[in-house]
């Protein structure tokens, strides 16, 4: 096997000098009603050949976004990656480090971290940012956790039900054996937060809104901030499409505490929604509250700027149970992902490549709105609106399946209300003709 | 030649600043796709100004970020001995496939009948896991070995609920990991310390003394970070079970014992594995991981939602029927980019995992004779995939473990675990990983000789080091009292 290199020479050398006879004697000291008793039960080792084609077999089984013309969006999205952004992923001295608890021999991984905090921090318009976390559910959670602990008495949250359906999951999970308890404010008809359903909560520690919401429309964040700074809680402002703020004003600017999303959309595969990229961008005050790995710039003796690990009595391996939270680790080589597609893109890219997403969602609403079918939800958007296919979309749906299009996503297993509602995204990689293909199969 | 016109220090040694000092408004790295459609007008209230980001072309970017992983060591580079980290080879084939169209570009809420390959590989690598570990179902959701501990302890406090019994208590030894104690916490748990016996392992009737009927159960790692076999584990679980406790095992020690322990008969409930350790999918710098968590029959009905179900006709779906799951922990389905490389490396491995477990073993028994002597062994017992030295005999010429680790860079590896276990003064925790070489060990061995023998005669090479990297002791103290956590392009 190739990927063991022991000769039988050198296990015979090694045994001796371990001082055993058998490598079955290396186990002996584990009680006999431990051990297995029979072999394992798994299939014949492969080759790497029989792997290659056992595995191109699965991937065909799969309607990947290059292959359908595929109008789902909801926090995972399909843009362009650079060929140049892949290669680099393959500098394995990156991919084959472990975390960078020897700041010495790691000053790759640290400095790539440290302008991607830097980086991240300056698209949302925030003071810091941590070296990331596992997804934006979970740092959306992390967030209502931190903001928690800095209002001490406070055991309510406020979360808006246009945030991820997913995410809101997630909170539930998470909540479940604490004493907090999570508020929902409902939406309105032009497809934002209700902001007077805050009304009469004056105890709550924070207040979380996605922008742009599930139903990809802008919050007015400004708003939102007023309101919980009036209550004494901290807004927290999520997101699951980072790209809009290339074009629209981003949370901090708007007065957002704490902001915490998913970055997959900045040079992340989809890969089935894992992994992604927890982003979390707060003030400097708030650092040492923070959850999360956090990487710090500084000198060496010789003056020479390098850059730590830093702040790790906030961590579980000094602090134990009183951390700030049990994540040891952080989505190091997606954040990575994520600074090497910002530098690619640079600031003017962004900037032209946000307005074509939204530019080529402005397109295809005219047009299914020209077929016939309702946009409920008015308020501006970036890459993905709502359409009212009704009634009985779902027959119809197969059909497009049939054709090739998978016409966004069906809203009424998350909104009942919301039956035949479909979200759909738009991205800089649907063509024209892409979208002219899915209103002429709509309108059949 | 004025220094900083030089691209160069020395060599090849390149410099590189912060990369948006590459920045010039008006360059682009970016292909941006044709605008095929009419521009859409826009309200300039909701509009950002200009982004406060640099505009940089391509080969900058390039270069910037080649010269970084310059100044990187990973498994690729040398041996990498992270005790607990089980810092194995990291097969390329395996990036290949999970790169592959069908995976990567897969949205995650396709309907299965458009998923039908991934949702297999999901079904079918919950199957492996639950073979190698002896347990009876699989959750793939957590996205890393903390989410796992906190998954599988979220599911110990559903059981207790369901059961009508809530618990406040959790049992957790001295030696474990510092997520475990933040785990519980975040459970609602408090922490109970148990100190491990004098022979480096769980004495039963000290966990029988502690255990009520107010204690969830325990919260073991086992192979300990020690690098030993809980010997007395039976009588563990079993005054663990006799209160109606469970037994978690914390699994980040699997490559110890793949093919070899049933951990079911071992008593253990619950067990969560780290796919980037045991499995071969690499760290990342950090991240990302995948942490599975196994566990028995009668803890299935709690497992997080979507669970993969297999229908008769062969066809995978998705099943939410679950009552009394204890919910969701990620957006999605986990980290599925990285259980296809665990899938890839069990299908590649096949019944080979037992050797890969005993030439692990091997390696970390050869290792500690070897440096035997040359170093302090605390626990002087054979071991499992990992051993534990101390700098108790450098101690005389005040030189530290940190002293010695820094200096094993200069040397061209990176360094044990050091100052964990908590337990054991000084400690150094070596886990070679099966895949190293004999004459990879024997280097290692022989640096570990040359650094003892210049602790002796020359002490200060030592405190000094490394002195072979671009940067020398960074001064940490400082970064964390004044943090500078952002580059001046932020707020500007």
């Amino acid at each position: 096997m190739r990927y063991l290199s022991h000769t039988p020479e050198d296990i015979k050398e090694m045994l001796k000098v371990a001082g055993r006879n058998s490598l079955e004697e290396l186990f002996a000291k584990i009680p006999e009603d431990c051990l297995r008793k029979e072999d394992l039960v798994l299939p014949e080792p492969l080759t790497e050949w029989e792997l290659d084609n056992h595995l191109e077999a699965l991937a065909r089984k799969n309607s990947d976004s290059a292959s359908v013309n595929s109008f789902l969006g909801a926090g995972s999205y399909d843009h362009y990656r650079p060929a140049a952004l892949s290669y680099l992923l393959q500098r394995s001295e990156l991919t084959t480090a472990y975390t960078p608890y020897q700041p010495e021999m790691s000053q790759g991984t640290l400095q790539a971290m440290f302008e991607y905090q830097t980086l991240i921090s300056a698209l949302l318009g925030m003071e810091v940012s941590n070296a990331s976390m596992y997804d934006g559910a979970s740092a959306l959670v992390e967030a209502l956790f931190m903001a928690l602990r800095i209002s001490r008495k406070k055991n309510k949250v406020a979360v808006s039900r246009l945030i991820h359906p997913g995410y809101r999951d997630v909170i539930r999970t998470y909540f479940g054996p604490t004493p907090f308890e999570m508020i929902e404010l409902p939406y309105l008809e032009d497809g934002s937060t209700d902001i007077s359903a805050l009304e009469g909560y004056e105890d709550l520690a924070a207040v979380a809104v996605q922008s742009p919401n599930f139903f990809g429309c802008l919050e007015d964040l400004a708003a939102f901030k007023e309101t919980a700074a009036g209550k004494e809680a901290l807004l927290i402002v999520s997101f699951t499409e980072p790209l809009a703020y290339g074009l629209f004003k981003n949370p901090g600017s708007q007065g957002a505490d704490i902001v915490a999303g998913e970055g997959q959309s900045l040079g992340i595969p989809q890969s089935f929604g894992g992994p992604g990229l927890g982003v979390f961008c707060t003030h400097k005050k708030y650092i040492r509250k923070m959850p999360g790995r956090l990487v710090g710039r500084t000198t060496d003796k010789y003056g020479e700027t390098g850059y730590v690990l830093t702040l790790a009595t906030r961590e579980q391996h000094i602090r134990r149970e009183k951390a700030t939270s049990n994540i040891c680790s952080n989505q190091g080589l997606c954040a990575t992902m994520a600074a090497m597609y910002l530098a690619f893109a640079g600031g003017s890219g962004l900037q032209e490549l946000a307005a074509l997403n939204r530019d080529k969602c402005e397109y295809l609403k005219r047009e299914i709105e020209k077929a016939g079918f309702f946009i409920p939800f008015s308020r501006p958007g970036f890459n993905e609106f709502v359409v009212d296919f009704s009634p009985d979309f779902g027959q119809r749906y197969t059909g497009l399946l049939e054709a090739g299009i998978i016409p966004g996503l069906d809203l009424g297993t998350f909104y009942p209300e919301l039956a035949d509602h479909y979200l759909l995204s738009v991205t800089e990689t649907k063509s024209r003709s892409d979208m002219d293909a899915l209103v002429k199969e709509v309108s059949l | 030649m004025k220094e900083e016109l030089a691209p160069g220090r020395s060599g090849l040694k390149m410099k590189e600043f912060p990369i948006w000092e590459k920045g010039r408004k008006g360059r682009s790295g970016f292909s941006i796709p044709k605008q095929d459609v009419e521009k859409a007008p826009l309200d300039k209230g909701l509009q950002a100004g200009s982004l406060n980001l640099p505009d940089i072309c391509e080969l900058e970017v390039v270069r910037h970020y080649t010269r970084l992983s310059q100044w990187n060591f990973g498994v690729d580079t040398g041996m990498y001995p992270l005790g607990s980290c089980t810092m194995k080879y990291n097969p390329k084939t395996n990036e290949k496939q999970a790169v592959l169209p069908g995976f990567a570009g897969a949205h995650p809420l396709l309907e299965p009948g458009l998923c039908q390959g991934i949702l297999q590989i999901m079904y079918e690598l919950e199957e492996f896991l639950a073979e190698i570990t002896g347990l009876d179902s699989v959750t793939l959701q957590p996205a890393a070995g903390a989410q796992g501990e906190y998954a599988g302890l979220r599911i110990i406090y559903s059981y207790h609920q369901k059961q009508n019994s809530p618990r406040k208590k959790l049992l957790i030894p001295d030696t474990a990991h510092g997520t475990n104690p933040a785990s519980a916490a975040m459970c609602g748990y408090e922490p109970v310390m148990v100190k491990s016996g004098d022979k480096g392992f769980l004495s039963a009737q000290k966990v029988a003394g502690l255990m009520d009927e107010d204690t969830a159960g325990i919260m073991i790692t086992n192979p300990n970070t020690l690098g030993l076999f809980e010997e007395d584990i039976l009588e563990v679980a079993g005054a663990v079970h006799s209160k109606g406790g469970l037994v978690y095992c914390d699994g980040a020690n699997m490559n110890a014992i793949m093919g070899i322990v049933d951990m079911a008969k071992t008593g253990v409930d619950v067990l969560h594995l780290n796919l980037h350790k045991t499995f071969s999918a690499p760290h990342g710098g950090g991240g990302p991981g995948s942490g599975p968590v196994c566990v028995k029959k009668d803890l299935e009905p709690f497992l997080p939602v979507p669970r993969i179900v297999k229908e008769k006709d062969g066809a995978y779906r998705l099943s939410e029927d679950l009552p009394d799951s204890i919910g969701k922990l990620h957006a999605f389905h986990g980290n599925f980019g990285v259980m296809v490389k665990a899938y890839c490396y069990i299908l590649s491995m096949g019944h080979l995992l037992k050797k890969a477990s005993q030439l692990a073993v091997l390696n970390a028994n050869y290792l500690q004779k070897s440096l035997k002597g040359i170093l302090h062994l605390p626990y002087d017992r054979p071991c499992m995939h990992e051993c534990v030295f101390t700098d108790k005999i450098q101690e005389m010429f005040k030189v530290t473990t940190l002293d010695i680790a820094k200096r094993l860079i200069d040397y061209g590896f990176h360094p044990p675990t050091i100052y964990f276990p908590l337990v054991v003064h000084g400690a150094m925790m070596m886990e070679p990983t099966e895949t190293e070489t004999k004459e990879n060990i024997d280097s290692f061995v022989h640096a570990v000789r040359e650094i003892a023998r210049e602790a002796e005669e020359n002490p200060e090479i030592l405190r000094a080091a490394p002195i072979r990297t671009r940067v020398r002791r960074l001064d940490e103290a400082t970064a964390a009292r004044h943090p500078v956590l952002t580059g001046d392009i932020v707020n500007k």
